[in-house]
């Protein structure tokens, strides 16, 4: 039918009264969400980086090993990585059009963001348990 | 394709566009919006660094020396300067889009205020933070 050259239906028109796809709020949501989580979680990260400024390692270490420390670390990574990936979904829809370079950025955004997301919690982690 | 050159234009192309970026005066709350977008993307660059350090502070000593000696090196400050504004640059547009989420700050001068309160807030915390850092090392 819709190959036929005299259909004249836009897109629109076949997929009316099918019902949205209930996901079209999830990622204004989810931004608004990290990014009021974020602004406690990013103060009490300017924190302890301005606290450990000009420590020696050994201090360092302790420090981020320190349970309220990580914590708080891994709170502000994973809200912010999860962030920031969302973001830059919004700039690469916005900016890039052609379909296959837009699929592999949005690709690509996921990736570096879960790769790095992945090795900042497995630091900390590893400064909690060593 | 020489037909297509002398092809007469048709009305739709010759119908006027919205402006764009490069027809627009510059105006403050574009400015905070465009920089909201920028600070946003060198955070994301940003984020390398903090790994970086992260798991230089998680395998030894040696690798911690190597990354904070870059770091703190006089590049490395520079960056780590632009790093900081870039974050509190973003909590403030941040901040601006909470008051927002009420309803509130829309209007003429008021949305002229937070534009000026989001830069001048993303400068003055960041020379602190920076202060401090320095007084406190």
């Amino acid at each position: 039918m819709a190959n036929d050259s005299n259909y004249m239906r836009t897109t629109a028109r076949q997929v009316r009264h099918l019902g949205s796809a209930k996901s079209g709020t999830h990622h204004v949501w989810h931004m608004r969400l990290t990014s009021y989580a974020l602004l406690p979680l990013t103060i009490a990260f300017v924190w302890i980086v301005v606290s450990l400024v000009g420590k020696d390692y050994n201090t360092v270490r302790t420090a981020l090993g320190s349970p309220a420390i990580a914590i708080t670390m891994l709170l502000f990574l994973l809200t912010g990585i999860y962030h920031m990936m969302l973001g830059m979904q919004t700039v690469i829809e916005d900016y890039v059009h052609g379909e296959v370079a837009k699929t592999f950025s949005l690709m690509a955004n996921t990736f570096f963001s879960i790769c790095v997301g992945l090795a900042c919690v497995y630091a900390v982690l590893r400064l909690s348990f060593t | 394709m020489a037909e297509a050159k002398t092809r007469p234009v048709s009305p739709e192309a010759r119908r006027p566009l919205s402006p764009h970026l490069q027809i627009y005066r510059p105006m403050l709350t574009m400015m905070m919006s465009i920089l909201h977008r920028i600070t946003g993307v060198a955070l994301y660059a940003g984020t390398l660094l903090l790994a970086w350090w992260l798991v230089a502070a998680a395998t030894d000593a040696r690798a911690f020396d190597t990354a904070t000696g870059v770091l703190t090196s006089f590049l490395g400050r520079i960056v780590l300067f632009g790093f900081t504004w870039s974050l509190f640059h973003h909590l403030m547009g941040g901040i601006r889009h909470f008051i927002w989420d009420t309803g509130r700050g829309m209007d003429h001068p008021e949305r002229e205020y937070l534009a000026q309160a989001t830069w001048i807030g993303g400068v003055a915390l960041t020379i602190i933070v920076w202060v401090v850092a320095y007084t406190l090392r």
